[in-house]
Order: structure tokens, then sequence, then C-alpha cells
């Protein structure tokens, strides 16, 4: 069998050597563009989704320009964003437009399509045994349809009236009402198509996933032997399946409400003193619709990083996870969980309190499978045989991140203190650090650990950790201080704080907080500078297992070139994730059980 | 697949074969349509929750009352009882094509699939009728004290409160007419939002059977030793049935 040969197969085939393999011809178009091969479509998915976070966080940094330094002008702003910074000053509608489209951007285009669709097309089938997704054909028109939702996104910055503006969750009658804001006309329209092709893109993947994962695992494959990697983004695979749909039908009646002049989310409103024919609709019930959408999708971008954090984890601490199927079981909990506390985003609504006390107890559960999860982080590391590899660094500045950002979350989760920190900048601090940036800690740590996988060469190991301190400092210095400006009541979303007697304290943590966002920025260029450069220039891969790991994908030849062979693996040992033992220090899943080997641990 | 004997004690989760002993379309097309319901449901949910935060609605058996060549006639849901006949016989067909594909027969999957493709057609031809009478119907509404003309449309509902002949006359009217104040606007934007994303499902259903038929009439299926295209077809055509279902109860009878 084949397996043989390259499991002991010395080292990394060279993408010349990979090209001879090869049979049939394949062309440019068809090996790089219009790539059915799932590792190729992950590299594309990776490099799309890093392109949006360059201009997600560059429109971070140019808002927080202006709340940082409100009175000063920045004539270089004029230059390159025209009348949208007329005189060097931010106005306030392209404000507005910027901190919509940065929530768009990330949350969706870069945490949800960047990070699901890199990594589940990558480990999926390689964890799994598999030759390639279940369907090849529908992955690739999952990418390009992601990339259709890139452009038409991409188009709506260059209209005139300037993209959506109303905040990422686009709430009705703002959106709903061309007249209402310069935001709201066509800007609004393309930001609502454009969601649509992303959610035909993300349902395309999200079924290629699920089916991947239940039919085509190899033999000896058991769910209960899946990598956790592979588990939870099954769970998010089937959170986007079931949850984006309501989406859809919440952004279907939203265009119809623009466009066909429907009332689903409109009554008795008066714009510019004229009154509105639009009578019955409810504005309440697109937020229902939005949130069945919005709160899954915050596990749909935190799960696979948490995933990841577990393999890479394990892997590092030369140690099992702890507690294998506690973490499943918890990922189970959360994904079900995910589908009951959307309400919660709203109880300054006018939800019935007796219900939201319901929503309440719901969210404040999720804390019980969240913190099993933490604890099992934390006992795998605990007395390991810890390598502080960039990967490893970055897995655990996500545990540090997750609870200090989910702590906060148990205050935000009562709706009695939800009154009071309700839009203000303590949401602001703790969906950026449990949601964001936990979840770019995730995919970091996916990136330097699998890299070489991906590419046949590690990234450099200095930048790496350059970025890592600077990053999780300045992440911390960021929206540390936002908690302080939160519960003293400063609100988010607006353009300019200086004017307001009692948030004018905070105008030196401001400006230190924007002054930290940019260094940060600059130190996710030097990753972004990494990674391009490591893929050419970067040391060479010399093994196929560098990490050590015992998961499948490092027992396939690693190939700089993007060849899709045929793949074969033998059944597999009963332990899966052991190491250290009987003297060896990884088993490999496919190397089947020895005679010298012990039974159990 | 149904062909193979299965022994027993086998491990179905273990890797190496589909756990649910189907393939991987069938187990896509299963998801999808659970996604599919998700959207569905939420528009009727949605619908619920403005129907019935008002206090009066449209009166199913007043407003689809009409039959084609039938002129005035008060036929209550006499239409729509066809048209949701139709749209079943179209399922029978379609059960019966996937039955002919077990038997690898392929005349037989031929006939049925255009059988379940005419059901499809006649569908969305009535349908297009019912949207075409309701949007170029008259009626009478009382509207700032003077009477104007309303078809059903997504900003128009004439189908609120009768107004008596007392009021009619007091205001100057004529009273011989039946006249109605305006009923709530969301009414049509839901009919025809709902009814209109059922439809385009059925269209785009009978696009898979065109598709499906021409495959089988070409013989694919024949090559491929199976007729597991024209089950998934199957699902998704049933599927779509089971929501007119929904939508059939949830506007005509509620």
């Amino acid at each position: 069998m084949s397996s043989v040969a390259t499991l002991h197969g010395e080292g990394v085939h060279s993408a010349h050597d990979a090209h001879h393999e090869h049979h049939h011809h394949e062309t440019f178009i068809s090996k790089y563009v219009f790539s059915q091969d799932h590792k190729m479509i992950a590299k594309q998915f990776l490099v799309t989704g890093i392109i949006w976070a360059i201009i997600g966080g560059l429109f971070s940094v140019i808002f927080r320009l202006q709340l940082g330094y409100p009175e000063s002008t920045f004539p270089w702003l004029e230059d390159f964003l025209g009348h949208w910074a007329k005189g060097g000053k931010l106005q306030p509608e392209f404000y507005y437009a910027l901190v919509t489209m940065h929530g768009t951007i990330l949350v969706f285009f870069v945490l949800t399509a960047g990070l699901s669709g890199t990594f589940a097309n990558f480990l999926i089938p390689l964890q799994i045994g598999a030759r390639d997704m279940a369907s090849p054909m529908l992955n690739m028109l999952s990418y390009w349809f992601f990339f259709l939702a890139s452009i038409i996104m991409f188009s709506s910055l260059f209209v005139q009236t300037g993209p959506a503006s109303g905040g990422w969750t686009i709430y009705p009658p703002l959106s709903a009402l061309g007249e209402a804001s310069s935001g709201s006309k066509i800007g609004m329209d393309l930001w609502l198509v454009s969601m649509a092709m992303f959610i035909v893109s993300s349902l395309l993947g999200g079924l290629n996933y699920i089916t991947t994962i239940l039919n085509m695992r190899t033999k000896g494959m058991s769910m209960t032997r899946l990598p956790l990697t592979v588990w939870s983004l099954f769970f998010t695979a089937v959170l986007g399946v079931l949850s984006f749909p309501v989406l859809l039908s919440g952004a279907i009646l939203l265009l119809f409400d623009r466009n066909l002049g429907t009332s689903f989310y409109l009554s008795d409103i008066v714009i510019a003193g004229k009154i509105l024919p639009n009578e019955g609709g409810s504005a309440i019930l697109f937020q229902h619709l939005f949130w069945f959408l919005g709160h899954p999708e915050v596990y749909i971008i935190l799960l696979p990083a948490m995933g990841m954090a577990s393999e890479i984890l394990s892997v590092n601490s030369r140690k099992p996870i702890f507690g294998y199927m506690a973490m499943v079981t918890s990922l189970f909990a959360i994904a079900i969980l995910a589908f009951l506390v959307w309400a919660h985003h709203m109880f300054v609504t006018g939800l019935n309190p007796f219900l939201g006390s319901f929503f309440v107890l719901l969210t404040l559960l999720i804390a019980v499978p969240s913190a099993i999860k933490v604890f099992n982080w934390l006992t795998t590391l605990w007395r390991g045989n810890i390598r502080f590899t960039p990967g490893m660094m970055f897995a655990i500045g996500f545990v540090s991140l997750f609870i200090s950002g989910g702590l906060t979350g148990i205050f935000l989760g009562n709706s009695a203190l939800d009154l009071q920190l309700h839009d203000t900048y303590f949401v602001i601090a703790h969906f950026h650090i449990v949601m964001g940036v936990a979840a770019f800690f995730g995919m970091f740590a996916g990136v330097y650990h699998w890299f070489p996988k991906m590419f046949g060469r590690f990234l450099n190991n200095t930048m790496a950790y350059i970025h890592f301190w600077v990053t999780i400092i300045g992440a911390y210095l960021i929206f540390w201080p936002m908690h302080y400006e939160g519960l003293a009541g400063m609100p988010r979303r607006y353009y300019d704080y200086s004017n307001w007697e009692s948030f004018k304290m905070f105008g030196g943590l401001n400006e230190f907080i924007s002054l930290v966002s940019m260094i940060v920025f600059a130190a996710q260029l030097l990753f972004v500078f990494n990674f391009f450069y490591s893929i050419f220039k970067g040391r060479r891969v010399t093994t196929q297992n560098p990490w050590g790991s015992n998961s499948l994908e490092w027992t396939t030849p690693i190939n700089p070139g993007m060849v899709t062979g045929p793949v074969k693996y033998r059944k597999f040992t009963e332990e899966l994730y052991d190491y250290a033992k009987d003297g060896k220090e990884f088993i490999p899943q496919n190397v089947p059980v020895g005679e010298d080997e012990t039974d159990g641990h | 697949m149904s062909a193979t004997t299965i022994p027993s004690g086998t491990k179905w989760w273990n890797g190496g074969r589909s756990p649910f002993n189907i393939s991987y379309g069938k187990v896509m097309m299963w998801y999808f349509l659970m996604s599919d319901a998700f959207t569905f449901g939420a528009f009727l949910i949605s619908y619920g929750t403005i129907r019935f935060s008002v206090n009066h609605w449209a009166d199913p058996n007043q407003v689809f009352n009409a039959f084609p060549f039938a002129g005035h006639a008060n036929l209550p849901l006499a239409f729509v009882s066809l048209m949701t006949f139709i749209l079943i016989a179209s399922s029978v067909t379609m059960v019966l094509a996937v039955h002919e594909g077990h038997k690898m027969n392929r005349k037989g999957v031929e006939k049925y699939m255009i059988l379940t493709i005419i059901g499809g057609l006649a569908f969305l031809g009535c349908q297009a009728w019912e949207w075409t009478h309701m949007i170029t119907g008259e009626h009478k509404v009382l509207v700032n004290r003077a009477i104007e003309t309303w078809g059903t449309t997504v900003t128009h509902n004439p189908w609120g409160l009768a107004v008596s002949h007392e009021t009619l006359s007091k205001l100057g009217l004529a009273a011989n007419e039946h006249v109605t104040t305006p009923g709530p606007i969301a009414f049509g934007g839901y009919f025809f939002g709902i009814t209109g994303f059922h439809g385009f499902h059925v269209f785009s259903g009978v696009i898979i059977n065109l598709v499906m038929y021409i495959k089988t009439k070409l013989g694919h299926f024949d090559q491929r030793g199976h007729y597991e295209m024209i089950e998934k077809a199957g699902l998704y055509w049933h599927f779509v049935d089971l929501v007119w279902v929904f939508v059939f109860l949830c506007f005509y009878l509620v």
C-alpha cells in the first residue's frame, strides 16, 4: 500500500517531483483559480480572508483616529478618502459607514469565511482520512460565491452615497428607508445582496463539511476518535446551516421593505415631515430574525478557534487533550444553547422581563460548558512538556482571552446589569476580547501550526514572537480600559465624545487606545509580510511531521505544490492522542498497535 | 445500495462507510432541506407574529373565492384546493418515478418525470392566475371619506371590515355597493412574499426535474447503474410539497 511508502518517505516531496506524480494535465486556471482541490480552496479562503482583514483593520485604525484625536485634522486623510474626510476631518456619515463595514467585514468575511473556510477545507479531509471533500464541485462554488459576495461588498465602498452605515446589525427602520441616511441608500442594497451571496457560500460549504465528516471518514475513524478540530468544525457547520437561512429570510424581507413598499418592519414613521404609508410592521421582528442568526454566529466564529486551540495545546504540551469526551459534549452543549439565547441581545427593546429571565438563565448556562473547556485546556497544559512554538503561544493567548472576555459575558448576560451596560463600551470590550481577538488568536494559532503543512515551509519565528507579544499586550491595552469607559456609561457608536461633559475625562484614554490600536495594526502587517514572505522564502520543512503530532494530516507527504493525490490510510491504533507512551515520543494514528505496546494509558 | 445485504453487528459509526447507509449526496440534500425549512420557518413565524398582533385579518373565504371561467361565483377555497391537489398528485408521480428508477426502468422514469414536470408547471400556472386575479381585482375601499378602487398588492389591502350602508349614506356616498375599510398592509406583503418564495422553489424544482428528465432520456443513469439522482430530486420535490401544506394552512385555512 502506498501509505507505507509515504509514511516512511524521505521527508518532503519537492514541487518538481509532485508534478511528475500527476498524470493529467492541469492548467493554471484549473489548478489555482477554479480549483476543486480542498487544500487550494482553503488557501483561497485564507488569502481572501487576509485581504479582508487588512481592509477591516485599516477601517478601525481610521475611525480610531477620529475617536482618539477628535479635535485634530489629518490632511492626508482627504487625499485618501476624498469628500469623506473634507478638510482632513472624518465626516460623521463616513464614520458610521466605517464602523459598520469594520463589523461586517470582520464578523462575516474574515472570522466566518476566512476562518471556517480555510480550516474546515484544509483540515477536515486530511484529519479524517478522506481524499477530498464529499463534493469538490460545491466546495469550489462555495469559494466563488464568497468571492462574488466579496466583490459586491467591496464595490459598495465606492458608491457615491457610501456603504451601509446602520451598524453591522442593520436594524430597520434606519436600514429600511433610503431617506434615513446616506448609508441607507444603494450601499444598503449592496450589503444585503452581498450577504445573500455570502449565505449561499456558507450553505454550500457547511453542507460539504457536514457530509464529509459524517460519510467520508476512513475506516476506523469513529466519531469519538475525531480530532477536536473536526468536531468543532462540524458543530460550526451545523450552526451555520441552521442559522444563516433565518438571516436570509430577514434580509429578503428587508429588501422587500426597501424596494417593493412592503411593511414587514415599518410602521407609523414620519420622515422629513412626511408620513409614510407603511403600517403594521415590527422593527423588533427584524431583531429577532437577525439575532437568531447573530448569536449562533458568534459561536460559528469561536468554535473553530476552540477546536484548533485544543489540538495545538495538546500537541505542544505533548499530552493528550484532557477530557476528550467532556470537550466534545461541551461543544455540543454550546451549539445547542447557541440557538436558545438570542434575545439576550434585546433586553432593552421592551422584551417582556419574564421572558427575559429565561434568556438570562439560558445565557448563564453557557458558562458551564465554557468553563469545562477552559479547565480542560488548563489541565492539558498542567505538567505538560510544553514547547512554546508560535502556534502554541497563540493557543495559550486564546485561552487567556477567552477567560477574560468570557467573564464579562456573565455580567452582560444578566438583564438587570445589561440595562446599564447595553450599547456601552463595556459591550465593545466584551465581544472584541471573547469573540474578535480570541477568534483571531485561534486563527493565528492555526496558521502558524499548519503553515508547514500548507506551504512546506515555516513562518519566521522572530517575526512570529514579535507578532504574538505586540498583539496580546496590545489587545489587552486596547480593550481593557474600555470596560471602565463602559461602566461609566460611555455609549458605543458615537462620533465624538469630546462634547460630552460626562465623557471628557476619557479623552486621554481614548487617545491611548487609538495609539495602541495603530501599533497592533502594524504588528498584523508584520504577520502579513511574514506570511507571504515565508510562502516563498521561509525555512523549508525537512520532516513530514515537524511538530511530532499524531493526527492524520501529518501522515501524508507535504507537497509544496498543490496536488490532490490519492491518499490511503491504514487502520488505527486504539490510542489516538497519546504522547510519551511505551517510551515512544508519539505514535501517529495510522500506525497499527505494535506488539511492544501496552493497552490503555 | 438497497440490494446489498448488511451483516448484523455492523459498526455504523466506525468510519469507512456512511453511518446512515446513504450516499453523501442524500445526506447533503437532507441537511439542505433542514436549512431551507429554517428559511420558511422564519418567514411563517414572522407572518404569525404580525398577523396575530393586529385585530383584524383578511378572511380567506372572501379573498380566495374565485375560480377561472366561473365569473363571480362564490367558491371559497375551491381553486386553491385544486392547486393543492395538483401539487400532491405531482408528488405521487414523483414517487412512482423513483420506484421505476429502483427497477431500472428508463421508460417508466421518463413517463413519470414528465407527469411530475407537468404537475409542477400546472401549479405554477394556477399560482400565476391567482396572483393576477388578486392584483387586478377591483374592490371599493373607503379611504379619507372617499371611495377608491383597489386591487390586492404588497402596498394595498382592500380586505378590511365592511362599511355599513348608513355610514356611506352619511358621507354622501352611494350606499348600494359593498365597501370596506383598508385592511392591514402586511397581508399582501406576506402573501405574495411567502407564496412567491414557495413558487420560486417549485420553479427551481421544475428545472431540476427537467434536467433529470433529460439525463434519463440520454441514458446517463443507466450508464451509472442507478437512478439515485431521481431520488435526490424527489426529496427536494416532496419537501416543496410539504412546505406548501404549511403555506396552505397558514394563508388559506387559518
